[in-house]
C-alpha cells in the first residue's frame, strides 16, 4: 500500500529562477528605455523625469515621503483589518442565520457596486478626515472577503457535514472544525484581493479629501506635487505606492502558502 | 423461492436494529423505499445488494439517523445505548476525510466531537494500527492512495468502538486489486472485533465474498426481493474466491438480482 506520493514537491529550480529573473529583466529593459527616451528627446523633468531623477528625488524627499507612506500604510492596514473582521464576521453571521442574510446582503452589494469615488466626498462631510479615509478603505476591501467567505462556508463537502451530524457535533463545532477550515482557501483568496483594494480605497479617499497637513498620505502628496508641477516627486510617490501594493500582495500570498501548503491543491505543485 | 427458506438459519437472536415497513418518499416525489422490512442481527455481516437507485443507501442513511423515514419504524435493541450516535460507525462511498487535517486528526474527529480528548491518543493509535496505517499518522489525506484514504475512513469509523458499522459502497471507487485487499482486511477486522456490519454494495461478487447474508433489493420502490444465506465458513480467503462454492453462490445471487430487476421494472 505504499503508493503515497512524497510531499513537498517543488518546481524544478531552473523554472523558479526564471520566474524571478524574467520580470527583473523586463523591468531593467523598461527603465533603460525610459532613460534613453528622456535623454534622446531631451524631455524636461516637469514633463517626464528620468528614472535616476526619480530615484534621487525619492532619497532627497524621503523625510516627507516616508511620513506620508506611513500614513497611507496605516490607513490601508486598518481598513484591511476591519475588512477581514467585518467580511468574515458578516459571512459567518449570514451562514448562521438566513434571516440576517436576507436582510443585510442586498445592502452589502449596494455598498460594493456604488463607486467609492462617489461616496468619498459624502463621507468626508459626515466623518473626520481620517475616519472617512478609513471608511473608504474598508468599503472597498470588505466585499471580496464577505463574498469569498460566504462561498467557502457554503462549499462544505455534504458527506463531511453528514459525518459531523452523525457524531452529534454542535453548531459551534461544525462552524469551527468544519466550515471555517473548508472556507480557508476561499477566505485567503478574498484577502489577496482585499489587500490591494484597501490600498486603492485609501488612495481614492485621500485624493478626495485633498487637505494639507501633517496627516497627509502618499496620494495627497501625488495630488499636491501635481499642482506644483513637481513631477519627479509625483513619480517617487507613485513608485512607493506601487511597492507598497506589491509588498502587501506578496505578504498575503506567503500567508496563503504557509496555511495551505500541506493540503490544498492550489498550493501543491504536481510532478508531471 | 429464495426468501424464507434460507432466512430461517438466522432467526435466532434479537435484532440489533430492525426496519419495520419503512418507506421513504423524497420531496421530488420519488419513492425510494416502500414497506421495507429488515432485521440486522448481532454480530452478523449482512450485505444490501441492488442496482443503483434501489434505495439501499437510503436505507443505510435511515439506520444512521441521517435521514428520516416517511413512514414505518426503526427498532433498536437496548435502544438508548446503540441508538446513541457514537455507537455507530459510518463509512461513505468516498473516504470523506478533512483535507486540512492529518490522518491522525481525521481519525480523532469522532472522539473530539464527543469531548473524549483525554483518552484519544491511545485510541487513535490503536485504530490506525488496526488498519495498518501506523506510519502515516502525520500524513495528509492528499498524500495517500485511494486505498489508504479508505483505510483511514475505516479507522475513523472504528475509533469510537461502535457496535454497528454501516458501510455505503465503501470500495466501489477503488481498483480491483485494492478492493480485494480491503475486502480481506475488512473480513479479518470483522472476525477479530465481532462488530455488526451492514454493507451496501452493487457487486454480486463482493456481497457473496464478504457476507453471511445477502439481501437483494428491487428498485423504485426499494423493497426486499430475496434473502440468501452464504453458508461458507470463515475465514474466507483467495481459496474461497476461486472455489466452486463461491461461483455457485454468485450464480444464485445473480439470478436473484436479475429477478429483482425484472420485478422492479414490472412495478
Amino acid at each position: 500500500m505504499n503508493e503515497a506520493r512524497p510531499n513537498g514537491e517543488r518546481r524544478p529550480r531552473s523554472d523558479r529562477r526564471l520566474r524571478v529573473l524574467l520580470p527583473i529583466a523586463v523591468l531593467a529593459l523598461g527603465v533603460v528605455l525610459w532613460d534613453a527616451v528622456v535623454r534622446v528627446y531631451a524631455i524636461p523633468p516637469y514633463v517626464l523625469p528620468g528614472p535616476l531623477l526619480v530615484l534621487s528625488t525619492l532619497v532627497s524627499d524621503w523625510s516627507v515621503l516616508s511620513a506620508s507612506l506611513l500614513v497611507t500604510l496605516t490607513t490601508t492596514l486598518e481598513g484591511f483589518a476591519l475588512a477581514v473582521v467585518g467580511g468574515v464576521g458578516l459571512a459567518v453571521l449570514f451562514n448562521q442565520s438566513r434571516l440576517i442574510e436576507y436582510s443585510l446582503y442586498p445592502y452589502a452589494v449596494i455598498l460594493q457596486v456604488t463607486p467609492v469615488v462617489a461616496i468619498a466626498p459624502l463621507l468626508l462631510i459626515y466623518l473626520p478626515q481620517q475616519g472617512a479615509v478609513l471608511a473608504c478603505a474598508w468599503i472597498v476591501a470588505f466585499f471580496p472577503v464577505l463574498a469569498n467567505t460566504t462561498l467557502g462556508l457554503n462549499s462544505v463537502d455534504h458527506n463531511l457535514a453528514d459525518l459531523f451530524r452523525l457524531y452529534g457535533a454542535t453548531r459551534v463545532q461544525v462552524l469551527w472544525e468544519l466550515k471555517l477550515p473548508a472556507a480557508l482557501p476561499y477566505i485567503l483568496g478574498g484577502l489577496k484581493i482585499a489587500g490591494g483594494l484597501s490600498l486603492i480605497g485609501a488612495v481614492v479617499a485621500e485624493i478626495a479629501a485633498g487637505s494639507a497637513g501633517a496627516g497627509s498620505g502618499l496620494a495627497y502628496r501625488i495630488a499636491e506635487s501635481g499642482y506644483r508641477l513637481n513631477i519627479p516627486r509625483m513619480f517617487a510617490a507613485l513608485l512607493l505606492l506601487s511597492i507598497a501594493g506589491i509588498v502587501i500582495f506578496f505578504a498575503l500570498s506567503y500567508l496563503s502558502h504557509l496555511l495551505l501548503r500541506r493540503w490544498h491543491e492550489s498550493a501543491i505543485v504536481r510532478e508531471v | 423461492m429464495f426468501t424464507k427458506s434460507s432466512a430461517s438459519a438466522f432467526s435466532s437472536g434479537v435484532p440489533v436494529v430492525a426496519l419495520r415497513g419503512v418507506g421513504k418518499i423524497f420531496a421530488n416525489g420519488i419513492v425510494a423505499l416502500e414497506r421495507l422490512d429488515l432485521d440486522v442481527r448481532p454480530g452478523e455481516l449482512v450485505s444490501l445488494l441492488g442496482p443503483s437507485g434501489c434505495g439501499k443507501s437510503t436505507a443505510l442513511r435511515i439506520i444512521a439517523g441521517l435521514s428520516e423515514p416517511s413512514n414505518g419504524e426503526i427498532e433498536w435493541s437496548q435502544a438508548a445505548e446503540i441508538a446513541n450516535p457514537r455507537r455507530l460507525g459510518f463509512v461513505f462511498q468516498e473516504p470523506t476525510l478533512m483535507p486540512w487535517a492529518t490522518v491522525a486528526a481525521n481519525v480523532r474527529l469522532p472522539l473530539k466531537l464527543a469531548g473524549l480528548d483525554i483518552t484519544a491518543d491511545a485510541r487513535v493509535a490503536a485504530a490506525l494500527a488496526r488498519v495498518g496505517l501506523s506510519g502515516f499518522a502525520d500524513s495528509y489525506p492528499r498524500e495517500l492512495s485511494g486505498g489508504m484514504k479508505m483505510r483511514t475512513a475505516i479507522a475513523r469509523a472504528l475509533v469510537t468502538e461502535p457496535q454497528l458499522l454501516l458501510m455505503d459502497e465503501p470500495f466501489a471507487a477503488l481498483d480491483e486489486i485494492t478492493r480485494f485487499r480491503l475486502n480481506n482486511d475488512l473480513l479479518s477486522l470483522w472476525q477479530s472485533l465481532r462488530k455488526t456490519v451492514v454493507f451496501v454494495t452493487h457487486s454480486v461478487f463482493e456481497s457473496v465474498y464478504l457476507s453471511q447474508r445477502v439481501i437483494v433489493m428491487t428498485r423504485r420502490p426499494g423493497r426486499v426481493f430475496a434473502e440468501l444465506a452464504i453458508d461458507a465458513p470463515y475465514p474466507r480467503d483467495e481459496r474461497f474466491r476461486t472455489s466452486a462454492d463461491y461461483a455457485g453462490y454468485c450464480r444464485l445471487v445473480s439470478e436473484a438480482l436479475a429477478g429483482a430487476m425484472l420485478a422492479g421494472e414490472g412495478a
